[in-house]
């Protein structure tokens, strides 16, 4: 096999691990403790533009954003739940060129015991330990929830199905 | 006979209706259990399992 240009998929998961920075100015962050990652819900909304939607615009968890509300009720504590993270990103090669840096929390998000009459769609992941810095947004079909569990059930964490993908091809 | 936590108060199970649905596409398998109490919704459960998850693609560009 002949050497070939590619991104090296170790690199993938050092990134999720923010092992690298390539700022000019060193970023204030603090790179030697573990962040602490929550997820919050998001209710409906019709908006189409970047700017009237949870979606890739998103740069940090507010209790409304883009105009969209977090949702509220009985037993929900704004921003949400914390999410169980033990277990480390990782990275699989696919190819000489490519690969796939991912991670799933370790278990899964469960909001127990709310009521939540507005309809909500949408979950917001983000770093709690970093001025609350977005990470994804995922989305679902509307529910609502009273008196009961919302539950978010993790993917198996593989290159396919992982949580959060980093995929170079 | 179980224990159902309803906007009443914790109430057995045996005293209400109950009814479940799902939802299955290419983006999620949902689920959802829902107990009435004479015609009321006093309890509804919501459980998501999300099959896609945001990829992102990165492309190293050929030197030279």
């Amino acid at each position: 096999m002949a050497n070939t240009q590619s991104m090296c998929t170790s690199f993938l998961p050092q990134l999720m691990s923010a092992q690298h920075n390539f700022s000019s100015t060193n970023v204030a962050r603090t790179v030697n403790t573990v962040d602490t990652f929550k997820a919050a819900l998001y209710v409906t909304t019709s908006g189409t533009t970047t700017t009237t939607c949870l979606c890739a615009s998103v740069t940090a968890y507010a209790t409304t954003v883009n105009g969209v509300n977090e949702v509220s009720g009985t037993n929900y504590t704004a921003g949400g739940v914390t999410v169980t993270n033990a277990v480390n990103p990782t990275s699989t090669n696919t190819s000489v060129t490519a690969g796939v840096g991912y991670w799933t929390p370790s278990a899964n998000i469960v909001y127990t015991n709310v009521t939540l009459s507005t309809s909500f769609d949408t979950m917001l992941l983000y770093n709690s330990s970093q001025s609350n810095a977005a990470v994804a947004v995922f989305t679902f079909g509307a529910q609502t929830v009273t008196a009961g569990t919302f539950t978010l059930t993790m993917p198996s964490n593989t290159t396919s199905s992982a949580l959060l993908r980093l995929q170079t091809t | 006979m179980a224990i159902i936590t309803t906007t009443k108060g914790d109430i057995d199970d045996s005293l209400l209706q109950y009814q479940t649905g799902s939802l299955d596409n290419e983006n999620e398998t949902t689920t959802w259990d829902e107990y009435y109490l004479d015609g009321e919704l006093v309890h509804r459960s919501v459980h998501v399992t999300l099959k896609k998850s945001p990829l992102t693609d990165f492309v190293s560009n050929l030197m030279g």
